[in-house]
């Protein structure tokens, strides 16, 4: 993963130095494993900084923490993306996943089952659903684009054969998860963002950490040479998907915790969003580069434009889909650009 | 033997044992399904709604064939229809006379040449920048959407003008335009691609993009080109789709459009690896989808539902395609064939 480079050799000097300074600064930048992410966290900053100089409101920290108040169940989401874009895979089904999640958790919070059924056979279900499309993708080699676009059709049929209209939940369990509110260092949180937050510390551990994370980058670099080592690609390729299945399905139980009902049509296009967030957060198309922490930066950028464009008020909502369409053109040919360096 | 083994082999076979599979049940559930009548001169009766309502997708799912075949996929097709309305909706808005002819060929054609711009760019990130296919055209989907939306100013833009309602609902010799339309657009595309040898080269830069390039096929004019059309044909079917709804809807227009076109195409036979394409099987493709569709609604199943059924016949499809599933099932027959000569012998 390490490219190592010939320094140039012992020119005497000031300028050799200073070149050498350069070419360090330009190799933390070209770097595939860093660059983008460190190229978002400053376009992260940036934004912050233009918007506490625009608007008084935008110096209090409470803002940020609003921001994964408001996007917990998309940090989520892009954790189970990040995984499977790890892979050099695709998951489109994620948005419909997790309306199907709503929607199961509403009927079922309706019929009056409780919170500790309902939730385990929520994410189990899911699971499985993520489970029989890495086995369609491994097995069957079925390209990932289209298998988890049948799991997409299946998820919104399914929302539907429950229910067309919204169903809104008034379980006890839901309600006191949606209003409660911590005071961490002063700042209110909701359970949702604690949730969210651990997510993403299992999901660094496990990439980081594990021989399940090496191999799931070890596939996205190499497929083939990932077999022949005799790593368990197979088995690695299938969890992936499940992960992503098991993600889609808690951030359908967080979003109901934020919208206390369920319905077929929510989250469409959340996809996209994850998609955008994890390709901004750094982690390459192609598989094998990126972490997950790139991803909640994406997140973060995804949802700190919203709130600009909020703030600003001339500017309208629709502006959004704009910004996130060429943030992602230039992210992306900033990837390529990236690659083609090492290439 | 030889005739039925010729038949059930050949790659149409199985898309159009679905379609009468569809069509049988149609009759079964609605014994007057194939009645056509004439009314004022335009005919009427639900296969003509099958085409009519289908060729839209039918027409991108032409375009999308193409960009298949050369190992592409185009997303942005729902948001180019989207823009081609919006832009056709608001000309027409403002125009001081919107009933007229003029305004609305303005109208048609200033719509087109947004598409064709468009089309050059998702080409031009495919095959100058050389950004896959699926990102390139997902950059479009998503920022696509909002400049339906600002260009309609978030509004849903109501059309009156008669001359543009003719796209939607106008007849041709008692058939719909749209259903003109979409012939028209298999007979382009067929014509373009097969009886030159322009087929043949988007073909050979499906299977082997550096190989063409050597034999001296140049690729990157070619791909841009297949863009091109794609967007074409999308934005021919946006106009179709907003004067059939009188209204551009930045949102909904077209949403979802890109699945079933793709579907389509994926029903048809043509590999998603790029390749060998067959219109004639997008055609079937597209027509088997329209037709679940008004299956659904004719057996009286909540018609909502029908994206499970889409959901069921992707899974088939692709499964069947599979060139894996062929060999799991070849196993298994070679150990069952071993099995029962062991318990002969």
């Amino acid at each position: 993963m390490t490219l190592t480079r010939t320094q140039p050799e012992s020119t005497p000097g000031t300028i050799a130095r200073s070149a050498r300074g350069l070419h360090s600064i330009r190799d933390v930048f070209t770097n595939p494993k860093y660059g983008p992410v460190i190229v978002t966290g400053l376009l992260l900053v940036g934004m912050f900084i233009y918007g506490m100089s625009q608007y008084r409101g935008f110096t209090n920290p409470q803002i940020v923490v609003n921001l994964l108040i408001d996007n917990a169940h998309l940090v989520v989401l892009a954790v189970g993306m990040t995984f499977v874009i790890l892979t050099a895979g695709i998951d489109l089904s994620v948005g419909a996943v997790l309306a199907l999640a709503t929607m199961m958790t509403a009927s079922m919070a309706q019929s009056g089952l409780p919170a500790g059924v309902i939730i385990p056979l929520i994410l189990v279900s899911t699971t499985v659903l993520g489970l029989l499309v890495g086995v369609m993708v491994h097995y069957f080699d079925i390209q990932p684009f289209i298998a988890t676009l049948a799991a997409m059709f299946l998820a919104r049929g399914l929302c539907y054969v429950i229910s067309a209209k919204s169903i809104s939940i008034e379980a006890p369990f839901f309600t006191m998860m949606g209003q409660t509110r911590l005071r961490v260092f002063g700042l209110s949180i909701t359970p949702s963002v604690i949730v969210a937050v651990l997510v993403v510390i299992i999901a660094v551990i496990l990439l980081r950490y594990t021989r399940f994370g090496r191999t799931v980058y070890a596939i996205g670099g190499s497929e083939a040479s990932s077999t022949l080592m005799g790593l368990p690609v197979a088995r690695t390729k299938v969890l992936v998907y499940a992960i992503s299945g098991f993600c889609s399905g808690l951030a359908g139980v967080l979003y109901t915790f934020y919208t206390l009902s369920g319905y077929a049509l929510t989250a469409v296009g959340t996809e996209l969003d994850a998609i955008a967030a994890v390709v901004i957060g750094g982690t390459l198309l192609t598989g094998g580069y990126g972490s997950v922490l790139g991803s909640v930066l994406g997140v973060l950028v995804l949802g700190t434009i919203q709130t600009l464009i909020t703030f600003d008020g001339t500017l309208t909502s629709w502006w959004t889909k704009i910004f996130i369409g060429a943030l992602l053109l230039i992210f992306i040919v900033l990837q390529k650009v990236l690659t083609l360096r090492r290439g | 033997m030889t005739l039925l083994k010729r038949i059930t082999s050949s790659k149409l076979f199985w898309p159009i044992a679905m379609l009468l599979a569809l069509l049988v049940i149609d009759v079964i559930a609605f014994p007057g399904f194939f009645t056509i009548q004439i009314r004022e001169g335009a005919l009427y009766g639900s296969v003509i709604d099958i085409l009519r309502n289908g060729s839209p997708t039918l027409m991108i799912a032409i375009g999308m064939t193409l960009v298949i075949a050369t190992q592409g996929i185009d997303l942005s097709v729902g948001s180019v229809c989207a823009i081609a309305g919006a832009v056709a909706a608001a000309i027409i808005l403002g125009s001081p006379n919107p009933d007229s002819v003029g305004t609305t060929i303005v109208a048609i054609g200033t719509a087109i040449a947004v598409s064709l711009v468009l089309g050059i760019w998702n080409g031009a990130l495919v095959a100058v920048i050389g950004i896959q296919p699926i990102v390139a055209t997902l950059i479009l989907m998503t920022a696509g959407r909002g400049i339906a939306m600002l260009i309609t100013k978030g509004q849903i833009i109501t059309v009156s003008s008669d001359a543009f309602r003719y796209l939607g609902s106008g007849v041709i010799f008692g058939v719909p335009f749209a259903v003109v339309a979409a012939a028209v657009t298999v007979a382009f595309a067929g014509l373009l691609t097969r009886r030159t040898a322009l087929g043949l080269f988007i073909e050979s830069t499906g299977i082997n993009a550096r190989a063409s390039r050597m034999a001296g096929i140049r690729a990157r004019g070619l791909l841009i080109l297949v863009y091109v059309f794609c967007a074409l044909c999308s934005a021919v079917a946006g106009l179709i789709l907003t004067s059939s709804q009188t209204a551009a809807d930045a949102n909904n227009t077209g949403l979802f459009i890109e699945l079933d076109a793709i579907l389509a195409v994926v029903i048809g036979g043509t590999s998603l690896m790029g390749g060998r394409y067959s219109l004639w099987g997008t055609v079937v493709g597209a027509l088997v989808i329209q037709t679940l569709v008004t299956t659904v609604y004719t057996v009286g199943i909540p018609p909502i539902v029908t994206m499970v059924f889409k959901a069921a016949v992707v899974a088939a499809v692709c499964l069947l395609q599979s060139p894996k599933t062929a060999e799991y099932l070849n196993a298994w027959r070679r150990r069952r064939v071993l099995r029962t000569e062991v318990a002969a012998s």
